[in-house]
């Protein structure tokens, strides 16, 4: 009855929901990485602003994330969540602390320094700890017989801090296009001059990352330099849409350099996915060997089906509503 | 001492599990209760139905926020701490608890935001349709939750091969046996906890003389729903234990306190359970009448404790004293429910201060009775994960130490208090505030946003001016 290729159509629903989540609540943990570094209160109040009405539903993408692994690829999640025991612990507290963060600040008149505090360390926190599990990936784990057999601590490595520190600045990135795109005067000035330098960082941790991989998992070496292939496509646009937003920062545009922004990380996603594919556990099990049963990932399927397309028209229609620049003091008392 | 990752993490779950607990009960109730405010207000005009859904609404705001926030933590934790059972149950659980998030996930994105914000932006109807939606919306979600919880109390549907749960009817999995018994004994809960909350708020405002006519209104009304659904609970709470004396019968020994199987067995008022000498201390109970209820026959024989060997039994003390006081509080709230219906001569019931300061206290007891039911059945069937298929040790996940179950439980512990000190405060203020149309510089007019509940209350969080 196994007609249809279920493994693969999930793989690309849950590849698609990683990126929702990444670029969408990116930006918004952006606005919590450089909330320490903004100029004034009232730059606060418009990088908060900005993100207020959409940050919630950004979020429900990693629980949707989260439950659709267990449901398409149960040996993800059972292994990934072990392995992650600490840092999966601290990503959800540094979410919790900027959820409750994001709701009493609006509320708060004397108390507000508190939650900029909550709101700034509660998206460091958890930024790094997605870049974690990111390194994680490359990295690999220690399975046997389908079962996470390693440490408390091999998630945390140099290599693996590097890639939480690279996605900290990638946010931030994201965060930073952002608010060049909804902000104006002094707050858009301020957000231009971070944007190259946070660029920068970006692009140093990228190549730190590439030399590094090697050391850390040489079959993602092979894959690359085995022989000349077309994935080289995809750095060539990550580094295309860097020189995109070197550009459009120094003519001052005011929306590309979001869209090259999320050009750099849509390629550099799919790179990392070229490099591993068709792995999800690397180094040893496939999507078809993390899969649950075919009938169990249909009967899921349907439901998607339905409602993801309702999702994404209410999504997109909420960005709609909330259009054009956020206005300092305005709505914000 | 050498740390147990096993306790320590039946700890972390039922800390976390309990805590997020109490907010879904509670917001399944209101939902309800602001559908019927709203479809009042669509049908008469009369406009106390709409201050009080308007004021409802923002306590139900924050409180779904609270249960969202909470809740995020349940998706990753079978993962983080039950690996093995969830390697072993994804084909049913995953798809089951993908479900639930969907169904949040779409009432979230459609008429929660229609509801809390659209008053004034939708017709009349419309409005009424998006409150009737989201009470729709909680009970479906409630009912993937308690399916997934009971298929593990009483699985069906399933075939085990090689150490894997595979569907073979998805009809029989979700509706397996304990299913149906459980969704209303929940249901119901849900209802009391709603009504017990809107009583004892509205008792405290007529106890202040604040908004007389809306509060003895909203009283009124949740009294007689008290009335039906307190004793009604106890009937389905009486069919919920035949079901598991059925099922899980040492769970029922366990609550009965029962450590030989016995006739003519004593319902027990009180004693102190020794689990270590399988038997109690300083017993005081009812001749026969344990007997009696369950099997409907006085000298009926009553399986005990000792049907099972000693390692297979649950802590008896804790499932013993759960139970009791959940029943407790149930009678407690059947005796309030009746005291209201005496006191309506005359209309007695909104101005007699005695009762009105025993709502305002009775208001806690819904959620410790909740807690105290779950513990009874999820304590209770220690030591299995999946009744009879897996134990709770098979199940957990096997490079966990205790170093790290103690770090996330004091993490989890602390981070919990914190949200739920920050939650309850706000929740004061909005009740102190109430649903007067004041201007004292309490209010604010941020942006309201569809996306996040919270904006849907609107009291700032010091009191005073700006």
């Amino acid at each position: 009855m196994e007609l249809i290729d279920l493994a693969l159509i999930w793989a690309l629903i849950i590849g698609f929901g990683i990126i929702m989540y990444v670029l969408m609540d990116g930006f918004d943990l952006g606005q919590g990485i450089l909330f320490p570094f903004a100029p004034d209160e009232d730059a606060r109040d418009v990088m908060m602003n900005s993100v207020a009405p959409v940050w919630d539903g950004n979020e429900t993408w990693l629980i949707l994330g989260g439950a659709g692994l267990l449901a398409a690829f149960p040996l993800v999640y059972s292994v990934f969540l072990p392995a992650l025991y600490i840092g999966v612990f601290l990503m959800l507290t540094g979410l919790i602390f900027r959820g409750i963060a994001f709701e009493f600040r609006f509320k708060a008149r004397t108390s507000k320094y508190l939650w900029n505090w909550a709101f700034a360390g509660g998206s460091i926190l958890a930024s790094f700890a997605q870049g974690v599990v990111v390194g994680n990936y490359i990295q690999g784990f220690a399975v046997e017989n389908g079962v996470f057999v390693g440490g408390p601590f091999d998630w945390l490595t140099p290599f693996t801090v590097l890639t939480g520190l690279g996605l900290l600045a990638g946010y931030a990135l994201l965060g930073s296009t952002w608010l060049i795109m909804k902000s104006e005067g002094y707050i858009q000035d301020w957000a231009y001059k971070i944007t190259l330098p946070l660029l920068g960082a970006v692009l140093a941790v990228f190549v730190i990352i590439s030399i590094w991989t090697p050391f850390v998992n040489p079959a993602v070496w092979d894959r690359w330099f085995s022989n000349i292939q077309i994935i080289w496509v995809l750095p060539a646009m990550t580094a295309f849409f860097a020189w995109v937003l070197f550009r459009s920062v120094q003519k001052r545009q005011d929306g590309m350099p979001f869209v090259a922004t999320m050009g750099i990380f849509v390629f550099t996603f799919l790179g990392l996915v070229a490099s591993k594919w068709p792995y999800v556990v690397p180094p040893d099990y496939t999507i078809y060997d993390a899969s649950s049963a075919w009938e169990s990932q249909l009967f899921l399927l349907l439901g998607l089906l339905f409602v993801i397309p309702i999702v994404l028209a209410y999504t997109a229609w909420t960005y709609w509503v909330f259009r054009g620049k956020v206005k300092a003091g305005v709505g914000y008392h | 001492m050498e740390l147990d990752p096993l306790l320590l993490s039946r700890i972390q779950f039922g800390f976390v599990v309990s805590f997020h607990a109490i907010f879904p009960v509670f917001t399944i109730g209101l939902a309800s209760y602001i559908a019927v405010l709203e479809g009042l207000f669509f049908k008469t005009r009369n406009p106390v139905w709409e201050k009080l859904a308007r004021f409802w609404t923002q306590v139900f705001a924050v409180v779904f926020g609270m249960g969202v926030v909470t809740g995020i933590v349940m998706a990753f934790q079978f993962g983080t701490n039950w690996s093995n059972f969830s390697q072993a149950s994804a084909n049913f659980l995953g798809p089951v608890l993908s479900y639930e998030v969907v169904t949040a996930f779409f009432l979230e994105a459609t008429f929660l935001g229609v509801l809390l914000f659209g008053r004034n932006k939708v017709p009349r109807g419309v409005h009424l349709f998006a409150a009737v939606m989201v009470a729709v919306g909680t009970f479906i979600s409630s009912f993937w939750i308690l399916s997934a919880n009971s298929w593990m109390q009483t699985p069906a549907g399933v075939e085990f091969r090689d150490g894997a749960v595979f569907v073979t009817s998805w009809m029989e999995a979700l509706f397996n046996p304990s299913f149906p018994y459980r969704f209303a004994h929940m249901v119901m809960a849900s209802f009391l906890t709603g009504g017990f909350v809107v009583a004892g708020v509205s008792a405290w405002y007529l106890l202040r003389k604040r908004e007389v006519e809306a509060n003895r209104k909203a009283l009124s009304m949740c009294l007689w729903m008290l009335l039906f659904f307190a004793p009604a609970q106890a009937w389905v709470g009486d069919l919920h234990g035949l079901n598991t004396l059925e099922y899980q019968p040492v769970k029922v020994s366990a609550m009965e306190g029962l450590w030989e199987t016995d006739t003519n067995v004593p319902l027990l008022l009180f004693a102190i359970p020794d689990q270590a000498n399988q038997t109690n201390h300083l017993e005081i109970g009812i001749p026969n009448l344990a007997s009696f209820i369950l099997t409907h026959d006085w000298a009926g024989q009553v399986p005990g404790m000792n049907e099972v060997a000693v390692e297979e039994q649950p802590p008896v003390g804790i499932v013993f004293w759960s139970f009791r006081i959940m029943v407790s509080i149930g009678l407690l709230m059947i005796a309030f429910a009746l005291a209201g219906l005496v006191l309506r001569r005359g209309g007695r019931f909104a101005e007699t201060p005695w009762f009105l300061k025993g709502l305002t206290y009775m208001s806690i007891t819904p959620f410790i009775a909740v807690v105290a039911g779950w513990f009874v059945t999820e304590v209770g069937r220690y030591p299995w994960l999946v009744w009879g298929e897996m134990t709770l040790a098979e199940g957990l996940t096997p490079s966990l130490t205790g170093g790290m179950a103690l770090f996330t439980l004091i993490g989890y512990v602390l981070v919990y208090a914190l949200v739920f000190a920050a939650g309850v405060y706000y929740l004061m203020r909005i009740f102190q505030v109430g649903m007067e149309d004041t201007h004292t510089g309490d209010h604010i007019d941020e942006p309201h946003s569809a996306k996040r509940p919270w904006s849907g209350a609107d009291v700032t969080l010091e009191a005073g001016g700006r």
